[in-house]
């Protein structure tokens, strides 16, 4: 079956099986390898994406469900080709990856983390990546790594408060955050 | 992990999804499909057919009904726990909705979906029998519902038949101006699967009597337990009278073993959680009327 996807701003088609899963269709039809594929059912978190903004395991979705969703995987982060954003800048600074596995689905978990709070406490933190296995690095340097982050996105002029908004403008008919009273702030660039 | 072959359908009403259920006993609904889809990956399940139920319009929303709120069935439980009408009226939902599984699943799984899928130990059908809520049904036949106790039967099942499929849950606003909740559970860590947990709602009066109790347990037998714990009304919720009530009840409850908890340990623990739940949920009433008197 075909589906049409938004994925990192761009729409793009595929000619899929029903049983393909979101995390397959990025990875074979799209070449955005950076979701990895991990346990394949739901527990690692190595295939985190962002739909609306929010975490989501690709693996426990299926690419037929997924139109008329923004879909945001790692490669959609940096602001440009061959530059890292904020919190991939900072896991690399604090060691906050070693073998490198669970590092996409990591920053994206952060990266919607820090979408809604600037000042995340500790326990923030690990509630947020707390659907994210780590086997290799340990979680002391990948918190870390976040707070590091989120120090830096407070104090970054990339956070002025006229860049800062609060809300959607207007959820989308059928979007995820269609339901969602408070939405959360959104940085623009 | 890779699922077998289905099909996929998205019907575009209710109605015509029951139909599609109705007509073919191999064929399964889907939403948020994050106990589904891993079901699917190992194989343990292979319908031939999957409905797509996320984008009914028919199972969208939370709404007040008098003494009720109806939280449709697509509701996502990440959206359910932001919602400012359940912290209100349905605390009991709000406080265990952080405890179901991870961030990204609440982002996808539904509560609807939680309570046709029926896990012992999950939450929101702790809360759905604890607090006596209707499950609303959709049925080739039209719209029909029954009490959460009649609703489960055992793990993973539910008195829902083919062609029918969970529309919302009904959960019953207490009127009480001093209501109280409590909920603990036990797990290997955080958001995993309960080994046991228990919640209890409690309403004061001026005085601090207690005038409505519910509590229920999770996780300890094959599906959530309502516990009746009516010696308690009118008393002021004394340890002794507490422990007194719970132990009356809790002692003999059927319990589950396995690899991880033995039955008497999931027994132990939840007597010992269902004291400490209607402690909290005693504290927490009785620290509203003073918030409300300053």
């Amino acid at each position: 079956m075909k589906v049409e996807l938004r994925v990192n701003g761009i729409s793009r088609t595929a000619d899929v099986e029903p049983r393909k899963t979101l995390l397959d269709t990025l990875r074979e039809n799209f070449l955005l390898n950076g979701a990895h594929a991990g346990c394949e059912h739901g527990v690692c978190g190595a295939c985190t994406v962002l739909i609306d903004g929010e975490p989501v395991r690709s693996c426990l979705m299926f690419a037929a469900q997924a139109d008329g969703y923004e879909i945001t995987t790692i490669e959609g982060l940096a602001p440009a080709p061959g530059e890292l954003s904020v919190i991939q800048d900072a896991f690399c600074e604090t060691h906050g990856l070693q073998c490198g596995y669970c590092t996409p689905g990591m920053i994206l978990s952060a990266h919607a983390l820090l979408q809604h709070t600037h000042t995340p406490s500790r326990e923030e933190i690990v509630e947020a990546i707390s659907g994210n296995i780590c086997r290799c690095t340990g979680y002391g340097q990948i918190v870390e790594a976040v707070q590091f982050a989120a120090d830096r996105l407070q104090k970054s002029s990339i956070l002025r408060p006229e860049q800062v908004r609060r809300g959607h403008d207007a959820p989308k008919e059928g979007s995820l955050d269609a339901a969602k009273t408070g939405a959360p702030a959104e940085i623009v660039r | 992990m890779k699922p077998a072959p289905f099909e996929y359908i998205r019907p575009q009403s209710l109605a015509e999804a029951c139909e599609l259920l109705a007509g073919d006993e191999d064929a399964r609904a889907i939403a948020g499909g994050q106990t589904l889809v891993p079901m699917l990956a190992m194989r343990l399940a292979r319908p031939a057919k999957l409905i797509d139920i996320m984008r009914l319009p028919e199972l969208a929303g939370i709404r007040q009904q008098e003494n009720a709120l109806v939280v449709g069935a697509t509701t996502r439980q990440a959206v359910a726990d932001q919602d400012p009408l359940i912290h209100a009226q349905v605390p009991a939902l709000a406080r265990v909705l952080p405890w179901v599984g991870h961030p990204p699943t609440r982002n996808r799984g539904t509560v609807g979906g939680s309570i046709a899928n029926a896990d012992p130990s999950a939450e929101i059908p702790l809360v759905a029998v604890t607090l006596g809520a209707e499950i609303m049904l959709a049925t080739p036949d039209g719209p029909s519902s029954m009490t959460a106790d009649d609703f489960f039967i055992g793990p993973m099942l539910t008195t829902i038949a083919p062609g029918e499929c969970v529309s919302a849950v009904k959960f019953p606003v207490w009127q009480h101006k001093r209501i109280g909740v409590g909920f603990y559970e036990v797990s290997a860590r955080k958001s995993d699967f309960a080994f046991a947990s228990a919640l209890a709602q409690v309403a004061l009066d001026e005085d601090g009597r207690c005038v409505d109790i519910a509590l229920g347990v999770g996780g300890v037998g094959d599906r959530a337990l309502r516990l009746d714990v009516s010696p308690l009304l009118g008393t002021r919720l004394d340890a002794a009278s507490v422990a007194e009530a719970v132990h009356a009840v809790a002692s003999d409850m059927d319990a589950s073993s396995d690899l991880h908890a033995s039955a008497s340990y999931r027994r132990r623990v939840a007597t010992t959680l269902a004291r400490r739940a209607i402690e909290q949920a005693r504290a927490e009433a009785g620290a509203r009327a003073l918030k409300g008197a300053a």
